[in-house]
Formats: structure tokens, C-alpha cells, sequence
């Protein structure tokens, strides 16, 4: 088989899945899960397989496998459609295919297959086990299956198609089907529990924000194909059209179309990938089920809105002169630098398990954009690479977390929120090899040295901030690394370390295989995955392993990077920041006992509260669009107009058309037509009653009238009709 | 000398006196008297008219004979109705039988 | 004015008012006397006409027959009341306006007509009329069918009056 034509098939097998489980397999748990996972581990070697026939390929950047079919006709020519594998859709084409596939596996296991069906658990609330008793007539709970199970599996294979879509797409326009595919199923998944008020709140709440950034993007998307007449990569981000863009301005502000084009399709990107300031909706979207915090907010749906600005790199960086960075991208590097830290800061005040972990994305989405700011492609792209596993890992990490301390409420029955923090601690007696796991990821999202990939990926940004002479980037993304590492290890602490303070946390138990397996895999990578990136030039260590990530990412672009020199004054700042924040997170945290209070709280006095209050930002956007635009259908669409106004013109036409037919009625129909009616039987009668005295019976009578009769026609016969 | 004139007139005055006792008379008998009256002054006009105009053809004569007999008919006919309906009713005045009255 | 002028006139005066005392007499026996006599002049103005079958026909169907037959019915039909009361309904009047019309019609028109003056021809006198009306009607070339159709009428007006008169055993 042809390598495209292979390339064409990799989105297909999730596909499949979905329809398959909607429309044949929803009734049976085991198959639906099977042939979703079945879709994933297809689609999963055929991204292996192309992976090693692009490194066998040599120059993927210059001659990428792509195909293109015609879509449909845009007058002489057609739009056409394809795939493009370069180097950038390989590498991402790895991380997502593996995430993926083990959260696939994982949702087996979190989704309580095998487990009874629960007590009064109903389609849409989530499980709350189920009771069952053991020979001695003990009754304990335990945790309940999934009641929609398959749906569960129909819409993560849905996804995993619409992310797919995205990476092999040769065009923005399908890159754009793909995105919103992929919004659609985070809007189902984070609403998968939609007997929850809260989680229908929070779906609508995360599809109406991206469609804010989608909106914009797609007005950027149209500005482009109008200008530059196609959306496939090698039309666009070829030279001539690049030069169009760049030389064309447009009225705002003088800018030119590149600049435009660039700040709309990143706005897609602040909705995406939830950057200030539309980055309310993703602490809320963990309503939805841990696998679905995993995979769609930290994996790959929010790693597609940095995939996008990493892919129309060419468009933000056009017209760079002399290494000076456009204005594209130094909004993107002061909103990028700005979210990091506003979310490490928040992140600190949180309790919830998952919202720690949720803000956490914001804040390292922020740092990959950042580097695109800056001008870092390698970095950021390299970033999003060892992020995305991670990320994932810490995601289902807490997911096991929460599912160890949910059996410990069940067999103690404990009336506490088995997602908050201070009601865990020790569980790294209980449940180790979650413990570890987690602990692995943390490290590496902290940037712990040398050993995990995120040091690697976060200490290339900063030295690339370093040398692009970017010194408030460079302080702001170093703030946000303290903070990081300060929060993880918080997190670390309060949950594995110490002594269980809830009795729940006392019955934790260890997860199944389907839960754990998918955890080592993916610690695996956390370790591994960011030594291909190691720069050629690090003292020690440098150049045992090529710089396989530069070398083979940086093909993407036409001019290939350089890599940056060495530099010991970067370094010196990672390591700092991680090993000082891992260091005070243990610190402040390592003692505390059951009830009591968070210690931040006394240190940090009233900004405490604002920080564990998002800044308010949720009752700002409240304030300032949600209520009026309630008050404008409720009150103005609603009542005024359809109410008042639409219906009183109909009440009045109606009014009028009675009092018609009420006038037809009285006034012609009645008297004129019903009379005359009435008037001819009326007469009939008369005439009638008058005239029967004729008949007397006596047939002389009738003979006389009769002779009368005879005469007088023969009188008048003889005397004036025959007359000459 | 006795002109056709003559024997028209007289049936015609026959006639008509025949055909005031069938019009005014109560009694159904005397109506049928009337009637008797009304034939007879028929016949005579038809013997009349064979006598002066056209004696060669014995039609006229033969015209007269079946006239006779039907005459005989009509009468027995009605004076056998007069006596049913002198039996149900009691009465034979014409005035008096009036059941299609309005 | 020959004789036969004086005859006719005598046998009209007679029949005429006779016809007229017909219509005009209250008791009924009285009224068939006097159609008895209207008849019988009648039958004179036949043997005048040179018809003399036709007399004696009369005379024994009409008056033989007919009249006794109302006589019959009368005395059959008699009321106490009938002799009182008046002979005729309400519009007599109307009735005597007719006849009158009637006949002041006829007349008129008889008079304009051009052979109301035919005078009395001569009848040949080898011809026996009696004998040609008997041939003429029981020949088939002349009135064999309405004589025949007349006796169906004498026997159907014979059964039918017997039934309408019948009384049934009571």
C-alpha cells in the first residue's frame, strides 16, 4: 500500500468504532470496548508505521507523503482536500497515537467494567456503587459500573477520529473540521454525566468559549483563502503567498494581512487552548470523566490549538526582519508568558485534585506559546511533545487517585468529596505504583533535572528566551516554573505523602491492571521522551544522543533553525526554580494533620482568597455577557418581542378577522341570505295556505273552473291569435 | 224548407241546457240526466250531418250506433257508483261528496 | 212554412222544454218523467231526419232501458230530505252563464261557417239505409271492429257495474 493512501486511513478505524458502537454494539459493554480500543491500536500502528517509513525517508520536510483529492468546485478550479506527513505531523502523530491508545485502556478500568451494576445509579449521574454480599452475609459496597458505558467509548473513538483528521490534514480548512469534531465531543464528554446540573453547565460553558475563538479563527481562515485563493500548506506557506501577505495591508491600524491573519487564527488558539482570557472553561471541564480530562484537556484537544500555531508558524513569523519579532508574535509571547504565570498562581490556591491539574495545562500551554512568541518553533514543539505525555499521565494518575479514595468512601461510607486533597495523604502506602507514576510525572512537569523530559523541553524554551534576548518573557516563564514546581509537589505531598487524615483515605486501594499499565507506559515516556531533545552542545552529556527533535522538527520549517549555543545562565535559572520549587512545595506542605487549614492561607492573608477565586474572572464574564445576554432573550427577545409585540400583532389580526366574520354574519349572512331563504318558504306557505281553498272536492266545481279554462283559451285562440 | 241550420241550433240549445243541469244540479242522478241530455243532442248532430251532407257514406250512421252503446254503458257504470256510494255515504248530492277537499 | 217546418218546430219546442224541466225540477221521479218526454221528441227528430232505426232505437235503449234504469236508482237512492232544499248547488249561476255562452258560441260560429244553409237532398230511394248500416257493421272492410269493441265495452260495463254494486253477504 502506498504511503498516502495509508496516511488517508489513519483517521477511518476510530471512525468505524463510533458508528459500530452507536448503531450495532451499544448493548453490549465488552464489545463496545473492544472495538474501540480495536479502532485505537489500529489507528495506532498506522501511525508507527508511517513514523518509521518517514525517518526511513530522508528530507521529509522538503518532500512531505502527501495526496490530495478534488473536494468540490470553486468555479475553473476545484478545492482540493489531502493528507501532508512532515515532520511536524510525525512527531505529534507519536504522542497522540500513544496517549490515546493508553487512555483508551484506562477508560476499561476507570469506567468499572466488570463491576456490578450499581444500586439506583441512573443513565447520566455518575456510579455510586452498588452493594454486595459475601458468603457471611456481610454487605459491603463496592464501586458500580458505568451505566453508559458504551456511549462512553462511541464518543472518546469519535474524537480520537476528529483529532487525527486534524494532524494529517494538508489544509487549514479540514485542520478546521477536525477542531470542531473535537469540540463537539468535548461539549458530549464533559456533559457525559448530564443528569448533573453543574456538568451541563460546564459543556455548554466550554463549547460557548472556544466559539468565540472559533469564530475569529474562521474569519481568519476566510481573510486568508481570500487572499491567497487556497488553504493547503504548500500554498500557503510558500514564498509568493507569503510575500502577498506580508505586502498586503489591510485597514486596521495599518498592519498588514499577515498580522491579521496570524492574531485572528491564534484568537482560535486562546479559545483552544485556554489562555487568557478565555481560559474559564477549562477548570470547569473537569465535570467530565478523568480519561476525558486526560485526553481532551491535556493530551491532544488542547495541544491541537498549539499544533495550529506551530503549523502556521511561516504566517505569524512573516515579515520578521533581522530576527525581530513580529506583532503577532509578541502578543502571542505577552499572552502566552502572562497566562503561564496567572495560572501557576491560581493553581497554588487549589484544592480539588483535578482542578490543580487543569490549571496547570492553561499555565503550560501558555509557555508553548510563549516560545512561539519568542520564536522558539523546536522548543515549543518539542514542549508539546514531552507535555502531552506527562500530562496524560498525571491526568490518569488522578484519576486512579480519586477512584482509590472513592472505594475507600464506599466501604467506609463517609459522607466527603473524594476529589479533594486534604481529604487524602499516605496513599503511597496504599496504591504504590500509581504513587510512583505520578510522582515521575510531577517530576517532570516540575522540569526536574536531567531525568524527566520536561526539563529538557521547558529548559530549551528558557535558554531560547535567553538568547533571544527576551528578558521579561524569560522572568515571567521563570516565576511560572517556581510556582509549577512549588504546586506539583503540594499536590505530591498532600495526597501520597504523610498520614491518611479521612478514614476513606485509610480503605484506598490500588487500581486494576487496565488502570496501572497504562500509567507505567506512559511514566515511561515522562522519562524517556525528552532525551532525543537533548542539545548537542550540553556539557556532559551532549551529543551521546543526537539532537534527533531539532534536527528532524526544525526540517518543517523552510529555513532550518539553528540551534542555540550553550549557555551556563538558563540553566543555572531551570535548575533553580525546580529543585527550589519541588523543595518549598514539600516544605509547606510535608505535616499537615487531618482538619487543618491550608498554611497559604495564613501566609497570603486575603490574596488567598482571590487566587482560590480565579481572580473572579468567572463572576466577571457573569457580569458582563451571561447576564445580559439572558436578559436579552429572557426579557427583551422573549417577552418583549415574541411575547408582546409578535403576539399582539397575531391576537390583533385575529380580533379583527372575528369581528369580520361576526359582521359578515349578523349583517349578510343572516339576514340577507337566511332570508331569503326564509322568504321563499315563508311565501310557499303562504301562497299555499291561501290557495288550497281551490280543492273544495266537488268535481262540478272543478268541471266549471276547467270549462272556464277551455273557453277562454278557444275565445282567445279564435278571436285574436288567428286574426289575420 | 228545413235547413241544416235548423237541426244544429236545436242540438246545440239541447246541449247546453244538458250541460247546465250536469254543472248546477245537486243530485248525481239529475247529473247524469244532464249527461243523457248532452249525447242525445250529439247523436242528433251526427244524423244531421249524414242526412244533408254526406248520406252516401254510411258512417255517419254507424258513428251514431256505437255512440248509443256507449252511452248505455256509461250510465249502467254510474248508477252502480251512485248506489255504492249511496250505501257508504248515504247521500248522492254532489256538493256533499267532497273528501278531496283541502 | 211547409209541414215539415211545423212538425219540427212543435218536436223542438216540446223536446227543449222538456230538457229544460229536466234540469229544473226539484223531485227527481218528476225529472224522469220529463227526460222521458225529451227523449221521445228526440226520437221524432230522428224519423224527421229520415233515420227511423234510430227512433225505434232510442226509444227502446234510451227511454226502455235508461231512463227506467234511473228511475230505478232514484226510488233505489231515495232520501226524506231530497224533495226539500234546492235542487241546485251554489254556482248555478255560473253554471247558466256557461251553457249560455256556450251556446251563443256555437251558434255564432255555426253561422259563419258556409254550410250551415245546406238544404234538405234527396235521398234515394231504392237505398235501404237499415240494411247498409247492418252490412257496414259486420263487414270487415267497414265497422266490424268497433262493433265488436263496443260488445267487450257492454260485457266489461256489465261485470263492472255488478261489481261495484255488489253487496257482499253482510
Amino acid at each position: 500500500m502506498e504511503t498516502s493512501t495509508l496516511v488517508w486511513l489513519l483517521p477511518v478505524p476510530p471512525l468505524l468504532a463510533f458508528f459500530l458502537i452507536i448503531f450495532l454494539t451499544n448493548r453490549s459493554k465488552r464489545l463496545s470496548h473492544t472495538l474501540g480500543i480495536l479502532g485505537a491500536l489500529l489507528s495506532f500502528i498506522g501511525s508507527m508505521v508511517i513514523m518509521v517509513l518517514a525517518f526511513q525517508s530522508g528530507h521529509l520536510g522538503e518532500h512531505p507523503f502527501t495526496s490530495v483529492i478534488n473536494w468540490f468546485p470553486t468555479g475553473d478550479t476545484w478545492f482540493q482536500i489531502g493528507v501532508w506527513v512532515d515532520p511536524l505531523t510525525v512527531a505529534t502523530l507519536f504522542f497522540v497515537a500513544w496517549t490515546v491508545l493508553m487512555i483508551f485502556i484506562y477508560s476499561v478500568g476507570y469506567q468499572n467494567f466488570g463491576q456490578p451494576k450499581g444500586d439506583h445509579d441512573a443513565p447520566g449521574l455518575p456510579p455510586h456503587g452498588a452493594t454486595v454480599e459475601d458468603e457471611h452475609g456481610h454487605k459491603h459496597r463496592v464501586p458500580s459500573i458505568e451505566p453508559l458505558y458504551s456511549r462512553f467509548f462511541a464518543f472518546i473513538s469519535l474524537f480520537a477520529f476528529g483529532m487525527y483528521v486534524l494532524v494529517v490534514s494538508n489544509n487549514l480548512l479540514t485542520l478546521f473540521v477536525g477542531w470542531e469534531i473535537m469540540g463537539l465531543c468535548s461539549y458530549l464528554l464533559i456533559g457525559f454525566w448530564y443528569a448533573k446540573p453543574s456538568a451541563r453547565a460546564a459543556a455548554i460553558k466550554a463549547f460557548l468559549t472556544t466559539r468565540v475563538g472559533d469564530v475569529v479563527m474562521l474569519l481568519g481562515l476566510v481573510y486568508l483563502y481570500s487572499l491567497a485563493g487556497s488553504l493547503s500548506y504548500n500554498v500557503i506557506f510558500s514564498e509568493e503567498t507569503l510575500h502577498l501577505l506580508t505586502s498586503t495591508s489591510t485597514p486596521i491600524l495599518g498592519v498588514s494581512a499577515a498580522v491579521i491573519i496570524g492574531i485572528f487564527l491564534f484568537v482560535g488558539t486562546i479559545g483552544k487552548s485556554a489562555q487568557w482570557p478565555l481560559h474559564v472553561w477549562l477548570p470547569d471541564a473537569m465535570e467530565g470523566p478523568t480519561p476525558v480530562s486526560a485526553m481532551i484537556h491535556a493530551a491532544t484537544m488542547v495541544s491541537a490549538g498549539v499544533y495550529l500555531v506551530i503549523r502556521v508558524f511561516p504566517i505569524i513569523s512573516a515579515g520578521m526582519v533581522h530576527g525581530e519579532p513580529t506583532l503577532t508574535m509578541n502578543i502571542m509571547a505577552f499572552i502566552g508568558a502572562f497566562t503561564g504565570l496567572f495560572a501557576a498562581t491560581i493553581a497554588v490556591a487549589q484544592n480539588d485534585v483535578k482542578r490543580v491539574l487543569a490549571y496547570s495545562t492553561i499555565s503550560q500551554l501558555g509557555y508553548m506559546i510563549a516560545a512561539i512568541g519568542i520564536g522558539a518553533y523546536v522548543a515549543a514543539a518539542f514542549h508539546l511533545f514531552t507535555h502531552a505525555f506527562f500530562k496524560a499521565l498525571l491526568f490518569l494518575g488522578s484519576g486512579s487517585v480519586i477512584h482509590g479514595v472513592e472505594h475507600g468512601v464506599l466501604h467506609t461510607g463517609e459522607d466527603i468529596d473524594p476529589q479533594d486533597m486534604f481529604n487524602m495523604g499516605g496513599l503511597r502506602k496504599k496504591m504504590p505504583i500509581t504513587f510512583w507514576t505520578f510522582l515521575i510525572g510531577g517530576l517532570a512537569l516540575s522540569g526536574f533535572p536531567f531525568l524527566t523530559a520536561g526539563f529538557w523541553s521547558k529548559d530549551e524554551i528558557l535558554a531560547d528566551a535567553f538568547a533571544h534576548s527576551s528578558w521579561i518573557v524569560l522572568i515571567v516563564l521563570a516565576l511560572a516554573a517556581l510556582l509549577t514546581a512549588f504546586y506539583t509537589m503540594r499536590q505530591i505531598t498532600l495526597t501520597f505523602l504523610g498520614k491518611p487524615r479521612t478514614e476513606s483515605a485509610e480503605h484506598a486501594v490500588e487500581s486494576k491492571w487496565t488502570m496501572t499499565l497504562p500509567l507505567i507506559f506512559l511514566a515511561g515516556f515522562a522519562i524517556v521522551a525528552g532525551w532525543p531533545g537533548i542539545p548537542l552542545d550540553f556539557p556532559v552529556i551532549g551529543g551521546f544522543i543526537p539532537n534527533f527533535i531539532h534536527e528532524f522538527v526544525g526540517e518543517t520549517l523552510a529555513e532550518h533553525p539553528e540551534a542555540i549555543t550553550f549557555n551556563w545562565f538558563p540553566l543555572l535559572i531551570s535548575l533553580g526554580v525546580s529543585l527550589g520549587g519541588l523543595f518549598l512545595g514539600w516544605f509547606v506542605y510535608r505535616d499537615i494533620p487531618a482538619g487543618a487549614p491550608d498554611p497559604l492561607k495564613k501566609a497570603l492573608g486575603p490574596v488567598y482568597k482571590i487566587l482560590q477565586n480565579k481572580y473572579y474572572f468567572d463572576e466577571l464574564y457573569d457580569f458582563i455577557f451571561v447576564r445580559p445576554a439572558y436578559w436579552i432573550s429572557r426579557t427583551f427577545t422573549y417577552l418583549w418581542l415574541d411575547r408582546k409585540i409578535i403576539d399582539g400583532i397575531l391576537h390583533f389580526i385575529a380580533r379583527v378577522t372575528f369581528s369580520i366574520g361576526g359582521i359578515l354574519r349578523n349583517y349578510i349572512d343572516k339576514p340577507i341570505v337566511n332570508g331569503f331563504g326564509d322568504f321563499v318558504g315563508e311565501s310557499v306557505k303562504r301562497i299555499g295556505r291561501s290557495a288550497r281553498y281551490i280543492q273544495t272536492g266537488r268535481v262540478q266545481q272543478y268541471m266549471v273552473m276547467a270549462l272556464i279554462i277551455a273557453f277562454g283559451t278557444l275565445f282567445y285562440y279564435l278571436f285574436f291569435l288567428s286574426q289575420p | 224548407m228545413i235547413s241544416l241550420s235548423y237541426f244544429l241550433v236545436f242540438a246545440a240549445a239541447l246541449f247546453c241546457i244538458g250541460l247546465y243541469g250536469v254543472l248546477a244540479r245537486k243530485n248525481a242522478i239529475a247529473i247524469l240526466m244532464g249527461i243523457e241530455l248532452m249525447l242525445n243532442a250529439v247523436v242528433i248532430n251526427l244524423i244531421a250531418f249524414w242526412r244533408f251532407r254526406n248520406f252516401e257514406n254510411i258512417t255517419g250512421q254507424a258513428f251514431a250506433v256505437i255512440v248509443f252503446a256507449i252511452a248505455a254503458a256509461e250510465v249502467a257504470v254510474g248508477l252502480a257508483l251512485f248506489i255504492a256510494i249511496y250505501r257508504r255515504r248515504h247521500t248522492i248530492a254532489a256538493d256533499e261528496i267532497d273528501l278531496l277537499k283541502w | 212554412m211547409t209541414v215539415m217546418q211545423v212538425i219540427f218546430l212543435i218536436t223542438a219546442v216540446v223536446t227543449l222544454g222538456g230538457a229544460v224541466m229536466v234540469v229544473t225540477v226539484r223531485n227527481l221521479i218528476h225529472a224522469a218523467l220529463w227526460l222521458i218526454l225529451a227523449l221521445f221528441g228526440v226520437a221524432v227528430m230522428y224519423t224527421l231526419l229520415s233515420a227511423p232505426f234510430f227512433t225505434v232505437v232510442q226509444i227502446v235503449i234510451y227511454i226502455g232501458a235508461i231512463a227506467i234504469l234511473m228511475i230505478f236508482a232514484i226510488m233505489l237512492t231515495k232520501r226524506v230530505k231530497q224533495d226539500s232544499g234546492s235542487s241546485v248547488n251554489k254556482g248555478w249561476w255560473l253554471a247558466g252563464l256557461m251553457a249560455l255562452v256556450l251556446f251563443t258560441a256555437l251558434v255564432w260560429m255555426f253561422s259563419t261557417w258556409s254550410g250551415f244553409q245546406t238544404p234538405l237532398p234527396e235521398l234515394p230511394s231504392d237505398v235501404d239505409y237499415i240494411k247498409v248500416l247492418g252490412t257496414a257493421l259486420v263487414s270487415p272492410s267497414a265497422y266490424v271492429l268497433p262493433f265488436e269493441i263496443a260488445s267487450v265495452l257492454l260485457l266489461a260495463a256489465l261485470i263492472g257495474s255488478v261489481a261495484v254494486a255488489w253487496e257482499g253477504k253482510s
